[in-house]
Order: C-alpha cells, then structure tokens, then sequence
C-alpha cells in the first residue's frame, strides 16, 4: 500500500514510435513510482531501448510525452542519468578510464567549462565505488567487457542523478562483475533513487528487481515483481508458453 | 589537426568528399567574378563543401543510404560538375582561365605571401575554438548519444565541427589540391594514433606531422626540377603512416611481434619450470637430482630452455642431472598464483 502512496518519477503517456512506418512502440503509457529497482523485460526487438532512448530525449517520438516528476524531461534533465549499451561506443576512442568517468560532470558543467579538481574527486570516488580506482589510468580499449561496462556505470553514478536509466548493463559481463553491479543498483534504491534496467535474464528478475514492465512493442504489464510476474505474462509477451519458477 | 576528428569519427572519407566537392564551388566563384583572385575562389570553395557536406548528412538522416553510399555519391555527383565547369571555362576567351586546373591537384608554388598570412589566420581561429570546445568535441566524438542526454544539444557540435573540418580542407586546397587533400587530413592524423592514447597528443601529434610534411615536402619538391609539391608532401605524409604502423611501441607491428615471441618464450621457460616442480615436490629435499632424460617426454623443455633457466639461477646442471634451486622452487610454486592475479 504505501508504494502506492509514492511519487511518481517517470510517467509516459501515449508514447509511439516508428522507424520507417513500422511501430517499434505502440501507445505506451507507463507510470514508474519513485524507488523501484525496475527491469524493462521483453523479445528481441521489443522496443525495449527504444523507450529508454525515447524517454531520454535520443529519439523522437511520433507522438506521446514523458514527464519526470511532473514537469518536461528537458526541464528536469539533470534528475537523469542514462548508461548506453556498451556496444554503442568505440572502445578504442584515445582516452582513460578516468577521463570518461569525467564525462559524466559535463553536463552540470555546461558549455566550454572545463572539468577542474572538483570534478575530478567525484570521478575518483565513482570510480572507487565500482571498484575500478586501480585502473583509472588505463586506456579503455585495455579494460574488459566488465570493466568497461562498470565505467560507464561509473559515468552515470558521478552525475548524482535521482532516476537512473540503463540499458543492458549486464549484457557480456561475467557473475562477478553482474553481483558488484546488483549491489550497487541496490545501493541506489536504498538512498531513494529509482531505477530502470533493460533486462535479457528472466531467470533473475525476482531476485535483483521488485517492479518489473512486460513490454513487446506495447505495454503487456506492469508492477511490483511479486504480483506480476507470473507465466501468464511471460507468455502474453514472449508469445510462447513460459514456465518460471518463481521461488516465493 | 582537425584530421583527427575525422580520423576518430570514422567519417574518413568525408573529407575526400568535401575536396571535391569544393571544385565546382571554385568554378562557379571563377564564372561569376571573372578573376582568378585565390580568396573569392575559396569562398566559391567553402560553400560548395558546405552544401556537400549538408547534404551528404541530409541523405544520411533521411534516407536508408549508408553513409558511404551518400560520400560516394556527393564526391562524384560535386566532382563531375566541378569538371564540366572546368571544361566549359576552359573554352571560354578569357585570359585568366589558365591555372584553375591547378585546384586539382594543387601547387604550393603558386602560393603568395597574402596566402600565407590567410592559412595562418584561420588555423589560429581553428585552434582556439577547438580549445574552447574541447570538452564537447571530445565527449560528441566518444558517446554521442549520452551527449544528448547530458543536455548538449549535439548538433550544434557537430555542425561546429563539420564546418572547422570543412574550412581546413579548403585552405588546402591550394597547397594540395582537390584529388589528394583528404590524405594530408588524414594521414598525419592516422599516423599519430599509432603513438598516443591520449586524444590531446593525439591532435598535436597529427599537427606536427602535418606541419613537418610539408615543410620537408617543399623542401624535397624544391630540390629538384620537375617535382609537383602537392603530391611529394602527401608521399611524406604517406612515410609517417607506414613508419608509425610498424614502430609505434603499443601498436606498430614490429613491436607486436617482438612481445608475442617474447611471449612464447616466457611460456615455454614457465612450462618447463612448472613441470620441474612438479616432480620436485614429490620429494623431501627439493634439490634433489633428476635426470634430464625425465624431461624429455615434455615437449616444451629445450636445451636453450633449460640453460636459460640455469642462467636465471632457478636450475643447477650437475653433468645430466638437474635440480631446482631455492628460488626456482620458489618461483615456480608462485607461477600459477602470480598468473590467475594477472588475469584479474
């Protein structure tokens, strides 16, 4: 009862869009209360990223809107941080662990301000929180899929942000690395933020997540894990029978 | 300098696409003054690229094409314009017509003192805006996207960016000319990225060597008769390339090689050395003797191998028995540990 007594931090209203006449995501409302460790679960194909990458603003939508805490994304901008896929970027860019974690205080800073000693204590102590500190100096293209993926992590953690958006974090990392990321978004729930992960792993979705949207191009479902997650779902958004058992 | 972007954003050939789209630029600038005046004709130059490069990035956006498809398109669609103009000048009666063919593949001789000066200007102007956006320019080249989400509005940058590299390509136009100006962008700049990590030594690296390119280009096209400077400058930008490829410490291919035998030789010492141990440890005494012969079903132990060792003190040869030190036991028994730390 008193999750529904929360805020809401992220509520999306109508939201379509296409690439070349084909809806990638139909009328989507969602409404994401303030706290939730949320997983965005759905096929290949989905539009799982899409709305991540619609919501933050990176795609245009046909129509629909997306307020954070009532008010435009635009305005609300800095409330948000945003982990890409790893995939998405050229490892081999000339730059440091370090200097990309950097990145993540750019937008605070604002045009032409460059990042001073300030600036520079935050990335260190993100980086110390993913526990990365020994590699800052490294080159990135040198650093493995997992630790690739905790700086990016790192990027976003340095923005201080209070809703959190990533997409596929645990995609290519090994148990450990997956376990030190689980903690930490764990950590960021604790302190009140709310997060919302595309999720590949059903099998995990009641152990790291306690709300969960069942997504195939529309919105199948939507809630707290233990209510909703259930085959009867799977089923409606995979289109094949699924089975999971769900230990209570 | 300003190669390095390109370099980075994987848009390498945009510049050959902008060169050529310069020419018709020129032509026209030539149709409509009349005078073969150098800074009206950039100007002509400056928004032919432009328009190239807009609507290279318009095919892009709007389009399925690729964006290799829309460069190839743009630089061949610009550059036969360009040459039909150039033709149709060239037919005309008029005395300044001569020399306009020199855009194509350039002549640093025909460079004034005032040209000089422009080049100067606008590299300086280059320079201070790259280091005023520098923190934009390098996080729009790494994660665009992400950029996005920060609030930057990310085309802004690029357009700012884009245009800087259209500007660069422009000016040398006349050193180089139209067919070979992308190499002088990109050269010095590939060649820089074999030596750094660093996106800042990375640009002041590119600059040096362009810089150096053409001085000692000029200088060899100076030396002798017959020898267009355009094309020796690339051709010492072209040596920067190779010579970076293959001796750059952390990627040139020399060194690659060097540390893959090195490698394989470390291995090959750490195998013999772990199945020394491993027989040792049967015994009490570690320097307990052994004959070589043992060894010989081991297919990584050599003579060299085992001299090696004894050189590194871990082994003593007693005529052909062989026993491990306190330190070779030592070392061995750490191998495996040591190397499952490395991994981490």
């Amino acid at each position: 009862m008193t999750k529904q007594m929360k805020k809401i931090a992220v509520k999306v209203d109508d939201l379509t869009v296409a690439y070349n006449y084909k809806p990638v995501l139909w009328d989507i409302d969602l409404e994401i209360p303030e706290g939730v460790l949320m997983a965005i679960v759905g096929p290949n194909g989905a539009g799982k990223s899409t709305l991540i990458k619609s919501i933050l603003g990176i795609l245009k939508p046909i129509a629909g809107s997306v307020t954070i805490y009532g008010k435009s994304y635009e305005k609300q901008r800095q409330l948000v941080a945003y982990v890409p896929q790893k995939g998405s970027v050229d490892w081999d860019f000339p730059t440091t662990a370090l200097d990309v974690v950097k990145m993540g205080t750019y937008g605070s800073l604002g045009w032409i301000k460059r990042p001073g000693q300030k600036e520079k204590k935050a990335a260190l102590e993100a980086l110390e929180k993913v526990g990365m500190l020994p590699f800052k100096g490294r080159q990135i293209s040198q650093l493995s899929g997992g630790q690739q993926q905790r700086i990016f992590l790192a990027r976003a953690l340095v923005q201080n942000a209070s809703i959190y958006f990533m997409d596929e974090p645990f995609q290519g990392v090994d148990a450990t690395t997956e376990i030190a990321i689980i903690n930490i978004l764990k950590e960021l729930r604790k302190a009140g933020k709310t997060v919302i992960v595309v999720h590949h792993d059903l099998q995990t979705v009641p152990e790291y997540f306690d709300w969960v949207t069942f997504l195939n191009v529309k919105k199948i479902a939507t809630g707290p894990v233990k209510d909703i997650f259930n085959d009867d779902n799977l089923t409606k958004t995979y289109g094949i029978n699924y089975k999971v058992s769900i230990q209570e | 300098m300003l190669g390095s972007f390109a370099v980075l954003r994987k848009q390498s050939l945009l510049g050959d696409a902008i060169s050529h789209a310069a020419l018709p630029g020129i032509a026209i600038a030539f149709l409509i003054t009349g005078a073969k005046d150098s800074n009206t004709l950039l100007i002509g130059a400056l928004i032919s690229g432009l328009i190239g490069t807009f609507w290279i990035r318009g095919i892009v956006t709007k389009t399925h094409l690729k964006s290799d498809t829309a460069l190839g398109l743009i630089l061949s669609l610009f550059f036969g314009f360009g040459m039909l103009l150039l033709t149709f000048i060239q037919k005309q009666p008029n005395a300044n017509q001569a020399g306009l063919d020199k855009y194509l593949f350039g002549q640093a001789a025909t460079l004034v003192e005032s040209d000089v000066w422009m080049m100067a200007i606008v590299t300086g102007i280059c320079l201070i805006v790259m280091l005023t956006f520098w923190k934009e320019f390098k996080i729009l080249l790494f994660d665009a996207d992400y950029t996005k989400t920060l609030g930057f509005n990310t085309k802004t940058i690029d357009i700012l960016i884009t245009s800087f590299i259209v500007l660069a390509i422009v000016l040398g136009l006349q050193t180089v000319g139209v067919v070979l100006m992308s190499a002088m962008l990109l050269a010095p700049a590939a060649a820089a990225r074999q030596w750094t990590n660093s996106l800042a030594v990375m640009v002041f690296l590119a600059a040096i060597f362009g810089a150096f390119s053409g001085v000692v280009g000029t200088a060899i096209s100076a030396s002798q008769n017959n020898l267009s400077t355009g094309p020796v400058i690339v051709l010492v930008a072209g040596v920067f390339v190779v010579v970076s490829f293959i001796f750059s410490p952390s990627r040139g291919l020399l060194f690659k090689q060097i540390r893959f035998i090195k490698n394989r030789r470390d291995l090959e010492l750490h195998k013999t050395l772990a199945f020394m141990h491993q027989i040792a440890e049967t015994h009490e005494d570690i320097s307990h003797p052994h004959a070589i012969k043992l060894l010989n079903n081991f297919q990584g132990y050599t003579r060299s191998t085992l001299q090696k060792l004894v050189e590194k003190d871990y082994v003593q040869l007693q005529g052909n028995m062989w026993s491990l030190t306190e330190t070779g036991f030592d070392t061995a028994a750490n191998l495996y540990t040591k190397q499952s730390t490395e991994d981490e």
